[in-house]
C-alpha cells in the first residue's frame, strides 16, 4: 500500500523540524529555556499523534511493506527507501510514544544548557524512527550508526560524575561492533547488486558468505543489544546518563539490536542463523543467570535495572532463535514490554533522584509512608519486570520459554531460574526501597509525585497491564509478518538442504 | 593563429604561471603597503585560472609528445586544488598580519606551489611528473620556514628540505631504473612496454623507488617522520595550506602514475600500497593519542587519513580510483573547516595551540564548538556527516577487489581514531570553560560555516559530487 504524502518521511523528519526551531530561540536565560522545552513536547506529541495514523491504515493482512517511498540518493542502486511491516511497526510507535515522556521527565531536572538538551534528543528522535523505516542497508547504518553522536552528547554534558568514561565506552564499543557490520553491508552489495533490503530478502547468498556476514551482523547487534559479555559498557552508560537517557537507551537503543536480528540476519542469511543458534542460546542462558546474579549484588537502583535489562534482553535472543512463532512474537513483545518497564522503573528512578540526589539503596527506604502514589506505580513496574501474570513482562517471557522449551529443553530449564533470580532482586529492591520504617531524617519531607510526574507515568501502568491482560493488540500487528519471515526462513532452509539437521535437534 | 591554438588546453595554467609573475613584479617594484593588494589579485587570479578549467572543453587532450594530458581526472582535482589554495590563503590574511608576516611574497610563493601542483596532476611522463614535484616543494620549502625569526619555523623549513631533497632523490632514481628498464618515460609507453614484456627485478626497484618518493610527498608511513615537525613549526595558516592542499595534488599523482603507468602489474604494487595504507592508518590512529598539540594532532589525523584514502588506491580499480577522488574532496573540506577553527583559537597573547585551550568552547561559543565538532565526527568517519561516505567509497572499493584483511584492519583503525576526535569533542563540551577566544574573524566563519554546512548537509544530496568523481575516476581508464 502506498499512500499519497509520504507519512513515514513525515514522521522522521518533524522532529528534526522542531530541533531547528529551536536552534533559532534566541539567549540563555529561564524564558529560552522554557520555551525550548515546549517546542520539544509539542514536537514529540505531534510526532506521536502523526505516527499512530500509521498504525491506523496499517494493513495486518500482508507481509509486504507498507507505505512505501523511494527517493534517489546515492546514484546507483543505493537509495532512500522507506516502508515499515509488523516487526517495525510497533518500534516506531514505541518511540514516537516514549519521546513526550522523556521531555516530561526532564521537565525539571535538566536546568543547563537546556536548548541543547532538547536538541540532542529531537534529533536523537529521527534518527531512532530512521532506523525502524530505513529500507535501505545503506540508510539503516546512516541512522543506526547516526545516532551514537547525540547519545554520546547526552552522556556527556548532562551526565553524573563518571559521565566522560561512561561516554565514550559507549561510543567507542558500539562503533567497534558496527564497522565490521558496515564492511559486511559492502560486501552484500557487491554480491546482490543493491542495497534494497526488499530485494536483499529474496536474495540467496552463498552459504559460506553467509557465515562471515552473519558474524559480522552479529558483532553490532550483540554489542547493541548488549549480550553477554560485551554488554559491560550497558551499565556505567545507564548509570551516568540523565534519567531520559537511560529511559531512551534502556527502551529503544536496545531494541535496534533485536530488530535487527529480525530484519537481517535471519531473513537474509538464514542457514548461518540455523548453524549459530546453539551459540546464541549459549549466551542468552548465560547472561540471563549471571546478570540476574550480578543484579542482586548492586547497591546502586539504576545498575540494578542495567543488569536486568541484560537479563531480560537474553529472553529476547533466545526466544527470537528458537525460530518458532512463538519465539519469535515472544522476543518482539518481549522487546516492547521492556521498552514500556524498563522506561518506567528508570523513570522511577528518576522520580526519586531528582528529589534526594542519590541513586543508593540503603539511602532510601519506607517510602510508602510518605509515596503512596508512587509505591504503587513501582509495584506494577516491579511485578512486571518479574513477569507477574496479568503484566506485559509475562507474555513476552512465557512465549519465549514456551518455544525454547520445544527447540532445547536444557536453555529453557535454566533460562526459568533467571525468572526466579530476577523476582528476587526486583522483590528486594522494592522492599528495600519502599517497605519498611521511614527511618531515615532526611527522607521525613519527601513529597509524592506531582501532577507533571503522574501524568507520564499513568499512560505507562496502563500499558503495561493492558498488554498483560490483552496481548494480541501487539501480537496480531506482528503476526503475518513473522510468519512471513519463518516461512521464508524455513524454506531457504529446506533449499540448503539443512532441514533434516534442524528437525531432528 | 593556429600555433597559438594547440596550447589552447594549457590555457588555465598559462594564466596562472604569466599572472604570477606581473604579481611578482608588482610586488616587487611598489611600495610596502601593496602586500594585502598583492594578496588579493593572487586571490582573484585563482579564481580566474579555476573558471577557465571549469569552462574547459571535456575532452582529453595529450600535450607535447604526451608529457601533460589534460582530462576530467585532472580537471576535478585542480579545482580541488585551487580551492584549497585559494581558500587556505584567503582565511590566513588576518593571522599573517598579526604575526608581523604578511609579506607579498606569500601569495607568490602559493601560486607557484599551486602552479607546481597543477602540473603534477597533469603529468603524464616521468619527466613533467618531476619538473611540477619539484616546483611545488621548493615554493613549500620557503613557505614552511616563512617565519624567518622563529627558530621553530626555520627548524620546520630545514627539515623538510633535507627530507623533502632526500625522497625526489629517490624519486629520481626510481623514475631512471624505469626509463632504464623500459625504455620510455611517457606514462602510456611504459604501460604498453609492461603489457608486452611483463615485469622484472629492475623495474620493480624502480618502483619501489618512485612509491618511497611519493609516499613521503603524501607523509604515508614509513616516510612520515617531517609531517608532524613541519605541521608543527610552521605558523599556522601555512600549515592549514600543508594540510589541505599539497595531500591532494601529491595524493592524486599517485593515483595517475599507479593506474596508467602500471596497470598490469597492478599486483606488484598494490602489496606496496596495502602495506603503507595499513601502516598509516595505524600509526595516525595510534601515535594522535598521546598529541597535546592541536597541530601535531592534525598532522597524525593527516597520516591516517592518507592511509585510508591509499585504501582506496589499493583497490586499483575504477570504483577505487572513485574512492579515492572523493575521499580528497571530502578531506579538503573537513581540513579547511578544522584549520579555520584552529586558526580562530586567538587570546590576547596570540595564537595557542593547546587542545586544552578549547576547553569548554561550547559555552563560550556554541556555533564554533557545534560546527567543530561535527567537523570532528566527520574526520572520525561517523555517519551521516561527510566523512563518512569518504571512508565507505574507498572500503566498497577495497571490498570489491577481495582486500578484506586492509579493510578489516582500516575499520578497526577508524574506531581508534575515534578516541582522539572524541577526546576534542570531550574537552569542548564536557570541560568547564577556559578564558575565552577573541571573537573570530568574519573571513574564517564563513569558511568554518561554508565547511561545516558541507559536512552537515552532504548527506542530502550527495549525488553530484560521486557523479563527477565517477567521471573523473573514469577519465584515468580510457
Amino acid at each position: 500500500m502506498t499512500t499519497d504524502w509520504p507519512i513515514l518521511f513525515a514522521i522522521t523528519f518533524l522532529p528534526l523540524i522542531g530541533a531547528v526551531f529551536i536552534l533559532f530561540i534566541p539567549n540563555d536565560d529561564e524564558i529560552a529555556a522554557q520555551n525550548a522545552r515546549r517546542v520539544a513536547l509539542w514536537t514529540t506529541v505531534i510526532t506521536f499523534f502523526v505516527s499512530l495514523i500509521i498504525w491506523i491504515e496499517f494493513d495486518y493482512n500482508t507481509s509486504a511493506f507498507q507505505f512505501v517511498e523511494e527517493r534517489s540518493w546515492l546514484g546507483g542502486t543505493i537509495n532512500y527507501r522507506m516502508g515499515v511491516d509488523g516487526i517495525s511497526m510497533p518500534f516506531i510507535i514505541l518511540t514516537t510514544f516514549l519521546m513526550p515522556v522523556c521531555i516530561l521527565a526532564s521537565w525539571q531536572s535538566i536546568t543547563t544548557r537546556v536548548r541543547e538538551y532538547m536538541i540532542a534528543f529531537l534529533v536523537l528522535e529521527t534518527l531512532m524512527i530512521g532506523v525502524f523505516c530505513a529500507l535501505d542497508l545503506v540508510l539503516f547504518y546512516l541512522f543506526f550508526e547516526g545516532g551514537l553522536i547525540p547519545m554520546f552528547l547526552i552522556i556527556g554534558v548532562w551526565g553524573g560524575q563518571r559521565r566522560v568514561y561512561a561516554s565514550f565506552k559507549f561510543f567507542l564499543y558500539t562503533l567497534l561492533g558496527s564497522v565490521l557490520m558496515l564492511l559486511a553491508i559492502m560486501a552484500m552489495f557487491w554480491n546482490a547488486g543493491t542495497t534494497d533490503i526488499t530485494t536483499l530478502l529474496t536474495h540467496k547468498f552463498p552459504v559460506e558468505m553467509q557465515t562471515w556476514l552473519w558474524l559480522a551482523f552479529f558483532a553490532s547487534f550483540a554489542v547493541k543489544m548488549p549480550m553477554w559479555p560485551v554488554h559491560t559498557w550497558l551499565p556505567d552508560a545507564h548509570v551516568e546518563a540523565p534519567t531520559a537517557g537511560s529511559v531512551i537507551l534502556a527502551a529503544i537503543l536496545l531494541k535496534m539490536g533485536g530488530y535487527g536480528f529480525l530484519r537481517f540476519s535471519i531473513p537474509m542469511f538464514p542457514v548461518a542463523s540455523a548453524d549459530f543458534a546453539n551459540l546464541v542460546f549459549l549466551l542468552s542462558v548465560v547472561a540471563i543467570i549471571y546478570t540476574s546474579l550480578v543484579a542482586l549484588a548492586q547497591e546502586d537502583i539504576k545498575k540494578l535495572i542495567a543488569y536486568s535489562s541484560v537479563a531480560h534482553m537474553g529472553f529476547v535472543t533466545m526466544g527470537i532463535f528458537t525460530l518458532t512463532t512463538q519465539g519469535v512474537e515472544g522476543g518482539i513483545f518481549q522487546m516492547l514490554s521492556h521498552g514500556i518497564v524498563s522506561a518506567a522503573l528508570f523513570l522511577c528512578v528518576g522520580v526519586i533522584y531528582d528529589r534526594m540526589h542519590t541513586r543508593n539503596i540503603d539511602a532510601y527506604g519506607g517510602l510508602v509512608n510518605r509515596m503512596p502514589i508512587y509505591a504503587f506505580c513501582f509495584m506494577v513496574f516491579t511485578m512486571a519486570n518479574v513477569g507477574l501474570p496479568g503484566t506485559s513482562g509475562f507474555v513476552g517471557e512465557f512465549l519465549a520459554l514456551l518455544a525454547a522449551f520445544k527447540v532445547n529443553t536444557w536453555v529453557a530449564t535454566l533460562a526459568t531460574t533467571g525468572v526466579i533470580l530476577s523476582a528476587a532482586y526486583a522483590l528486594w529492591l522494592y522492599r528495600r526501597v519502599i517497605f519498611g520504617q521511614l527511618e531515615k531524617p532526611n527522607l521525613a519531607a519527601i513529597k509524592d509525585m506531582n501532577f507533571r510526574e503522574v501524568a507520564f507515568m499513568a499512560p505507562l501502568v496502563v500499558l503495561t497491564i493492558l498488554f498483560g491482560i490483552y496481548p494480541s493488540i501487539l501480537l496480531d500487528v506482528m503476526a503475518v509478518s513473522v510468519n512471513n519471515l519463518l516461512t521464508n526462513y524455513q524454506a531457504a532452509l529446506a533449499e540448503a538442504g539443512q532441514l533434516p539437521a534442524l528437525a531432528a535437534r | 593563429m593556429s600555433v597559438l591554438m594547440q596550447y589552447a588546453p594549457l590555457l588555465p595554467e598559462i594564466v596562472l604561471a604569466v599572472g604570477t609573475l606581473v604579481l611578482l613584479l608588482v610586488g616587487a617594484f611598489s611600495s610596502n603597503r601593496s602586500s594585502v593588494t598583492v594578496t588579493w589579485l593572487s586571490l582573484i587570479l585563482m579564481v580566474i585560472t579555476a573558471g577557465l578549467i571549469i569552462y574547459q572543453s571535456s575532452e582529453t587532450v595529450e600535450m607535447f609528445n604526451k608529457t601533460l594530458i589534460i582530462d576530467s581526472y585532472g580537471r576535478f582535482i585542480k579545482i580541488l586544488i585551487l580551492i584549497g589554495s585559494g581558500v587556505a590563503l584567503f582565511m590566513s590574511i588576518d593571522q599573517l598580519r598579526q604575526s608581523q608576516i604578511l609579506k607579498f611574497e606569500y601569495a607568490i610563493l602559493v601560486l607557484f606551489a599551486t602552479l607546481g601542483m597543477l602540473l603534477m596532476v597533469s603529468a603524464n611522463d616521468l619527466i613533467s611528473l618531476y619538473l611540477g614535484l619539484e616546483l611545488q616543494s621548493l615554493a613549500l620549502y620557503v613557505v614552511a620556514a616563512f617565519r624567518r625569526d622563529s627558530v621553530r619555523s626555520s627548524e620546520a623549513g630545514l627539515k623538510y628540505f633535507v627530507l623533502g631533497a632526500l625522497s625526489s632523490g629517490m624519486l629520481l632514481y626510481g623514475a631512471s631504473l624505469i626509463y632504464g628498464f623500459t625504455g620510455s618515460t611517457t606514462f602510456p609507453q611504459i604501460a604498453a612496454v609492461l603489457q608486452e614484456s611483463g615485469t622484472n627485478l629492475g623495474l620493480i626497484f624502480g618502483l619501489v623507488f618512485l612509491i618511497s618518493g611519493l609516499a613521503f610527498k603524501i607523509s604515508a608511513v614509513p616516510f612520515h617522520m617531517w609531517t608532524p615537525d613541519v605541521y608543527e613549526g610552521a605558523p599556522t595558516p601555512v600549515t592549514a595550506f600543508f594540510a589541505a592542499v599539497p595531500k591532494i595534488a601529491a595524493m592524486a599523482l599517485f593515483v595517475r602514475v599507479a593506474l596508467t603507468a602500471f596497470p598490469s602489474i597492478t599486483s606488484d604494487w598494490q602489496q606496496i600500497v596495502v602495506f603503507i595504507s595499513i601502516a598509516s592508518m595505524g600509526l595516525g590512529a595510534f601515535a594522535a593519542i598521546g598529541q597535546t598539540n592541536i597541530k601535531r594532532l592534525m598532522a597524525y589525523s593527516s597520516i591516517g587519513h592518507m592511509g585510508f584514502a591509499l585504501v582506496g588506491l589499493a583497490a586499483g580499480s575504477v570504483d577505487g580510483a572513485k574512492g579515492v577522488i572523493i575521499y580528497l574532496a571530502i578531506y579538503l573540506a573537513m581540513t579547511l573547516g578544522t584549520f579555520a577553527c584552529i586558526l580562530a583559537m586567538n587570546r590576547s597573547e596570540g595564537l595557542v595551540e593547546n587542545i586544552d585551550d578549547l576547553a569548554g568552547l561550547s559555552q563560550n561559543n556554541l556555533p564554533m564548538a557545534f560546527l567543530l565538532a561535527m567537523l570532528l565526527f566527520s574526520l572520525a568517519g561517523i555517519p551521516p556527516l561527510a566523512g563518512f561516505f569518504a571512508k565507505f567509497y574507498v572500503f566498497l572499493a577495497a571490498i570489491k577487489a577481495d582486500l578484506y584483511a586492509l579493510a578489516v584492519i582500516g575499520v578497526l583503525a577508524s574506531v581508534v581514531g575515534a578516541y582522539y576526535y572524541l577526546r576534542i569533542i570531550k574537552v569542548m563540551f564536557f570541560d568547564p570553560p577556559a578564558e575565552p577566544f577573541e571573537p573570530m574573524s568574519g573571513r574564517l566563519k564563513l569558511v568554518l560555516g561554508v565547511s561545516g554546512l558541507f559536512v552537515l548537509l552532504f548527506v542530502v544530496s550527495p549525488a553530484p559530487l560521486v557523479t563527477a568523481a565517477e567521471i573523473a575516476a573514469k577519465a584515468l581508464f580510457l
